[in-house]
């Protein structure tokens, strides 16, 4: 089980998370959520100690990890930017911006840069679809961008 | 002192609105100047944003789009004088109640969004907030129900479900422990209809949803948002917590003596929760995969208890109709399709935004009229209707009426009621590749039709795509659009059949490859 790997921090961080959130009813997404805002990921030694926590088995909690985008399974870049892709920012050349970002960073989507800069992610629908098309970088949104806007995002993330 | 209001709605953040209010807090300053900048929600002009608007004798006088640049011009011109110095400058609109976009309009549902302070509980009622809950708490459950079927109102998330019929199946049940639950995770590409009340006038929904309670026995709720709305989340939970200090929520709602609360909770970035089932298994801390119905959730819903799901905008429009008494919403609206709904204006249009109307206008009226063509200037080709699982719409289509049962018998959907226009450089055998894409990326795989049709469906798109056998791959792109809209077990599977034939009947010059030239490597 590899228990000895599991880092203290880790543990206590975790065992706090789940006890103070295993009173709410449907705790499971609410301690995901907290776990991946304190490491940055799911990391793999947190799956059993949730699982103990909640008397749930390690593959519904694995299952419940995996199902959902919003869960990693490692760190993200020190940037993530979300460029939306759904069917308002298409009609608004998503497609093209997508196609500058890919080149510039030299990743795809779901990728990170060498350098940990950034991490490209595709996003379907911040539901700015009235100023599409839109970008997410971190928590704040940008509308109506071109190339010269994304390329003012690339920039801020030192692409 | 002049008030200035700036909305803080993420589609004028997106475009600078947090930049033009630091500019103008910092010209202030510098000037002396008395003003007060009150942050609002959206007026829904979204092509106009950052709106900003400054209070005058004569009602409030709206500017945009504001960059930061723009603000010592302005107020160099005179902005904050009450007089009419500055109606010649460029950004000038006016009186914002008089944009024909704003004064065309019915607001009902969005009667406060983006004129007041969505955190101002005394904003709140000061606009005509809390009457249909004052009204709610006096009246025998029954009665509430009563009201909400009388208006006609039906589920706005989409299935346009009666939402009266749903309320009474819920007090019907004698469970001790029955659930409101807010369907937040508005995940359809061209809807921002939830997200702009919730960041704009997060109590009506907080209001509408305590009115379920009283209206169906349910003393809690929950408010599942989508993760890709921050803004909202963050609105939506400082505002329970006002509404619950203010005894709005708790143990004695508006001190007549019955319990609700709400609890708000976010999504994980998996589409399909918009579903209601997927939604309940999320809510559980399960995976998002669709359950069967029957049980209906009314009778088995979240933790097997009855619960009342509804989406933003039905429970929204709960308290106007507590209000104003049903037949004043009912009286508005055509046919089957009574009330307002919320018109959202996406894409590739001059004019995009919010539109709340009566049902009945027709998709021309909104696309040519209202929306006033495309952004680029160009021909409109297609307009999608109802999000990533509604049909593509071609002009020949256009004298339509915003109706649900209009749109079902021309082929398609209402939904979220989302319009997003597309110009002529559009590619309609892309957009039907992107259906079965999309649909393959979000499927919970619970039936097999939508989790491998969809892969299928792309691979048959690409094959009609590259010209191979193009009339065979298109009977079956038609025979397995059939299976997947017959067999699928939710709207996911059983609707992306509508953008992809949609595409594929009123588009059909798309559909036809290109010759094919091997490339020679």
């Amino acid at each position: 089980m590899d228990r000895h790997l599991v880092s203290s921090d880790l543990a206590t961080s975790v065992a706090e998370i789940v006890s103070d959130m295993k009173h709410l009813e449907g705790p499971l997404l609410p301690i995901l959520h907290a776990v991946q805002a304190a490491f940055g990921h799911i990391p793999n030694e947190a799956v059993p100690m949730i699982a103990l926590g909640l008397n749930l088995s390690r593959a519904e909690v694995h299952g419940v990890v995996t199902f959902y985008h919003d869960y990693r399974s490692h760190p993200a870049g020190r940037r993530v930017l979300k460029l939306c892709r759904a069917e308002a920012c298409q009609a608004m050349g998503s497609d093209r911006l997508g196609d500058r970002a890919k080149s510039r960073l030299g990743i795809d989507f779901h990728q990170t840069t060498a350098d940990g800069a950034v991490t490209l992610e595709p996003v379907f629908c911040l539901g700015l679809c009235s100023t599409a098309p839109a970008a997410m970088l971190d928590g704040a949104v940008h509308g109506r961008l071109d190339a010269h806007g994304l390329d003012m995002l690339l920039a801020e993330v030192g692409a | 002192m002049t008030r200035i209001f700036i909305p803080r709605d993420a589609a004028a953040l997106a475009v600078g609105a947090d930049r033009v209010t630091a500019r103008l807090a910092q010209e202030a300053a510098a000037r002396g100047l008395d003003l007060t900048i009150v942050r609002t929600g959206s007026r829904g002009l979204h092509w106009l944003e950052p709106l900003v608007e400054v209070e005058t004798s004569a009602g409030r006088m709206a500017y945009g789009p504001v960059t930061p640049a723009d603000i010592s011009p302005l107020l160099e011109a005179g902005w904050l004088l009450d007089t009419s110095e500055v109606v010649n400058h460029p950004l000038f609109l006016g009186p914002t109640e008089e944009i024909p976009f704003l004064r065309n309009q019915t607001r009902l549902t969005f009667a406060r969004c983006g004129v007041i302070d969505p955190l101002s509980l005394d904003d709140y009622r000061a606009h005509g907030g809390l009457a249909g809950l004052t009204k709610a708490v006096a009246m025998p459950p029954e009665a509430i129900v009563e009201a909400v079927t009388l208006s006609g109102l039906r589920g706005r998330g989409g299935a346009g479900f009666p939402t009266g019929i749903k309320w009474k199946t819920v007090l019907d049940c004698p469970d001790a422990r029955k659930y409101i639950v807010c369907n937040a995770d508005e995940g359809d590409s061209g809807t921002f209809a939830d997200r702009m009340i919730m960041e704009g006038d997060p109590f009506v929904v907080i209001e509408g949803m305590a009115i379920a309670g009283l209206a169906t026995g349910a003393t809690k709720g929950f408010v599942y948002i989508r993760s890709e709305y921050p803004h909202a989340i963050d609105t939506m939970t400082r505002a329970v917590g006002i509404a619950r200090r203010a005894g709005m929520l708790g143990t004695s709602v508006l001190g007549q003596g019955s319990s609700f609360d709400i609890e708000i909770r976010t999504g994980a970035g998996a589409y399909v929760c918009g579903e209601e089932t997927a939604l309940l298994n999320s809510l559980e801390g399960k995976r998002g995969v669709v359950r069967a119905k029957p049980p209906l959730p009314a009778h088995k819903g979240l933790f097997g208890q009855p619960t009342v799901i509804n989406n933003v905008i039905s429970l929204a429009s709960v308290p106007v109709i507590l209000d104003k008494g049903p037949e004043h919403y009912r009286d508005f609206g055509m046919g089957r399709s009574r009330g307002t709904i919320p018109i959202q204006i996406a894409g590739n249009a001059r004019r995009t935004g919010l539109y709340e109307v009566a049902f009945g206008l027709t998709l021309g009226e909104i696309v040519d009229t209202v929306a006033g063509g495309t952004a680029t200037g160009r021909p409109v080709k297609a307009v999608q209707v109802g999000g990533p699982l509604g049909a593509y719409f071609p002009r020949a289509l256009f004298d339509t009426p915003f109706d649900y049962e209009a749109f079902a018998a021309a082929g398609g959907l209402i939904g979220h009621a989302g319009i997003t226009v597309f110009d002529d450089t559009a590619d309609m055998l892309k957009q039907a590749r992107f259906a079965m894409e999309f649909c393959a990326v979000e499927s919970c795989g619970k039936c097999t039709p939508c989790r491998i049709g969809s892969t299928r469906g792309v691979e048959v798109v690409d094959r009609i795509g590259r010209g191979i056998e193009p009339e065979k791959n298109l009977a079956l792109l038609t025979d397995l659009c059939n299976t997947m809209k017959f067999g699928s077990l939710c709207a996911l599977g059983g609707f992306t059949p509508y953008p992809v034939m949609s595409a594929v009947t009123h588009f059909p010059d798309d559909f036809v490859a290109a010759p094919v030239v091997e490339a020679a490597e």
